[in-house]
């Protein structure tokens, strides 16, 4: 069957009241975590995961694909209003929306952010749709040695590629690695790291360190600090853009998803890289460059499409290789594992309709935060206002009720500050979250592939590489640690790490 | 520039940073120490269960290093003045729900964590907050232990209306 067949039957399943329930309720949650400052579709996907244990898989992964989108398109509500990021991926709309916001014309800012958002979104699940046949293609010829390094350059580019420093993104993923490796060996039953305590026996539930890491130790970090109060702008005048803005915004939006989504898409790292690099083009492109850093449209239309357009890539490399590449997406692949499923080329022939009815959602959910967040964006501004010691306590509140409901015992508590603790270590000292989360999650799998790998050339190293499709990511692999390790050795290391932000 | 002057006056060993670099040795020697004393018996693959721990012992070895060498020319970021009190208070909070889920029940549990958090940010009266505290937990308990079948624990005020 061809592509528009797959995505016609995939909408006859996003279509099903109770999808389109699962679907809507992840839209709504994500624009509530993405409004609010602190929470992240990250945690929020984490908090959910011990709750969806006994719900429809389809339906779950809908909720979470939902979750994420919804995250994407609340967080640029914030960086307009507030001038604080509801999520990484929108620090750049706050530096031109804002300003709009100030200059009274917050309404168009948050317009164009959310129909750039709806663009993007759009072309880019249609992307997806046409580009994941290919990748399945060409995916269903790789071995263990491919994967394996495959999953290596995922490492290098998630840790040490971006951010402000690379020691501390390959510390954070080594702790990763390392939680990765506690608990019975899948192989040979062997116990690991475990030092006799049952509990660890099962290894570290991503659940518990998400929710720590994200929550206690943000709550933590948040409240040791207090930061300066910042003030909402309310918003003045019409929501609706003008015959200019139009004219000034469509052009921003088809680039900033071409330029998003394939970021995305490439085993690349966050949804921030696409985000800056569209504000810089649409700075070089405009008009009236005079305007930037005093409020021009066309730097909150451009990175906006290119955030969601990148939310839409990093499903490609996580539905056709099971490989996240942000925290959000090795949360949902843990969402997948809970279900026993194994995103991968094998689940688009085994269980096509799931595959193609989580694409086709993302359609359906599109437009449903359109019309969330254009004619309802006062309601979600009304969540700015709830007072900080309010918001945290719920935070916390629902944080623990993640984990007691994955494993009510105290050892799991125990862990859960244990991990905060280490979360609020890991910020205070500039280390990235990202990578610990995804290395607890990929490191048992690419050493499984590893093994895999040499247990058929019977030990033999050269294996690794064998194919040119495995020295290539090897190489691209150490591309990504040293170019930017040359490139601050010789002093433009700023631009990486303005690249690098904490994906929350 | 005076962000310059600043960065030259910090240009000293971190304190702080050196910790971390021995705390990262800590954690390469664990690793190691714990296959070594765990892993004989199956070396029957020449790759097998025992590998990747070495592997990541030596990583961690060597990112020891080079974040002492970091350390000890002052390349850490610099660090906001930072509050004790609000983390002990959090810290204070997640331990007493630790301590109390199992006898005194998700509710109560819950709910001093919820006032202990609020005072954390400055939200002080404790007699007023764990009341709300109790009541928002206990209504999350209805709706997540009874509605979606999880399993929180139940204590006293669980059992006295269930």
């Amino acid at each position: 069957m061809d592509t528009f067949g797959l995505l016609a039957q995939g909408l006859l399943t996003a279509l099903e009241p109770m999808n389109m329930l699962y679907a809507l309720i992840g839209v709504t949650l994500g624009t509530a975590v993405g409004v609010l400052p602190g929470i992240g579709p990250a945690l929020t996907v984490a908090l959910l995961l011990p709750v969806t244990y006994k719900l429809d898989p389809a339906g779950s992964l809908i909720m979470f694909a939902g979750i994420y989108y919804g995250g994407m398109y609340g967080g640029s509500t914030t960086s307009i209003l507030l001038n604080t990021p509801g999520e990484s991926a929108s620090i750049v709309t706050a530096l031109e929306g804002n300003k709009m916001a100030r200059a009274g014309r917050g309404g168009p800012a948050l317009a164009t952010a959310a129909v750039g958002s709806f663009v993007a979104g759009l072309i880019a699940t249609v992307g997806l749709a046409f580009v994941a046949p290919t990748v399945v293609k060409m995916a269903l010829s790789f071995g263990p040695a491919e994967y394996f390094a495959l999953m290596i350059l995922a490492f290098m580019t998630v840790s040490a590629a971006f951010g402000d420093s690379t020691l501390r993104g390959l510390t954070a993923l080594f702790i990763g690695l390392g939680l990765g490796l506690i608990g019975i060996d899948l192989q040979t039953g062997q116990a690991r790291l475990a030092f006799g305590i049952p509990d660890l026996l099962d290894g570290i539930e991503v659940t518990t360190l998400a929710v720590a890491l994200f929550a206690v130790g943000e709550a933590l970090s948040v409240a040791a600090s207090r930061g300066g109060d910042s003030t909402i702008q309310a918003i003045k005048g019409s929501v609706w853009m003008t015959r200019e803005d139009w004219s000034r915004s469509w052009k921003p939006w088809l680039r900033g998803t071409a330029i998003g989504f394939p970021i995305g898409a490439m085993p690349a790292g966050g949804a921030e890289i696409g985000t800056f690099l569209s504000y810089s083009v649409e700075k070089n492109l405009a008009k009236k460059p005079e305007e930037f850093g005093h409020g021009a449209i066309e730097g909150v239309a451009g990175p906006e499409a290119a955030n969601n357009a990148s939310a839409a890539g990093t499903l490609v490399p996580l539905l056709t290789l099971g490989l996240p590449t942000t925290a959000t997406a090795a949360i949902m692949l843990a969402g997948f594992q809970q279900f026993g499923l194994q995103p991968g080329p094998l689940l688009f022939a085994t269980n096509p309709q799931l595959v193609w009815g989580l694409i086709a959602s993302l359609l359906v959910a599109n437009l449903m935060l359109l019309v969330l967040n254009l004619p309802l964006v006062g309601v979600w501004v009304r969540l700015l206002t709830i007072p900080l010691p309010w918001l945290y306590s719920g935070i916390l509140l629902f944080a623990t009720l993640g984990t007691i409901g994955a494993n009510p015992s105290t050892f799991e508590l125990g862990m859960l500050l244990a991990f905060g603790l280490l979360g609020y270590g890991l910020r205070r000292f500039g280390y990235p979250i990202a990578p610990v989360v995804v290395g607890l999650i990929l490191g048992p799998m690419a050493e499984q592939q590893l093994r895999r790998a040499l247990a058929i050339s019977q030990g033999d190293p050269t294996i690794l590489v064998h194919s040119p499709i495995a020295i290539v990511l090897l190489l691209l692999a150490a591309t990504a640690v040293l170019l930017p390790l040359y490139l601050r050795a010789r002093g433009r290391g700023k631009v990486l790490a303005q690249l690098g932000a904490n994906e929350d | 520039m005076s962000l310059d002057n600043q960065q030259q006056e910090r240009r000293r060993p971190d304190r702080a940073a050196l910790v971390i670099a021995a705390l990262l040795m800590v954690v390469s020697l664990i690793i190691a120490w714990s296959t070594a004393s765990h892993g004989a018996g199956a070396n029957y693959a020449r790759v097998g269960p025992t590998t990747f721990p070495y592997v990541i012992a030596v990583a961690f070895f060597g990112l020891s290093i080079w974040t002492f060498f970091e350390a000890w020319r002052g390349d850490f970021p610099e660090r906001e003045k930072q509050e004790i009190s609000p983390i002990l208070w959090i810290v204070g909070g997640l331990a007493a729900q630790m301590l109390l889920l199992k006898t005194a029940g998700f509710s109560i549990a819950t709910g001093l964590l919820f006032a202990a958090t609020a005072r954390a940010f400055g939200r002080g009266a404790l007699w007023k907050t764990i009341p709300i505290g109790i009541v928002l937990a206990f209504v999350v308990w209805i709706i997540f232990a009874k509605g979606l079948q999880l399993s929180l624990p139940a204590g006293p005020l669980e059992h006295l209306l269930f």
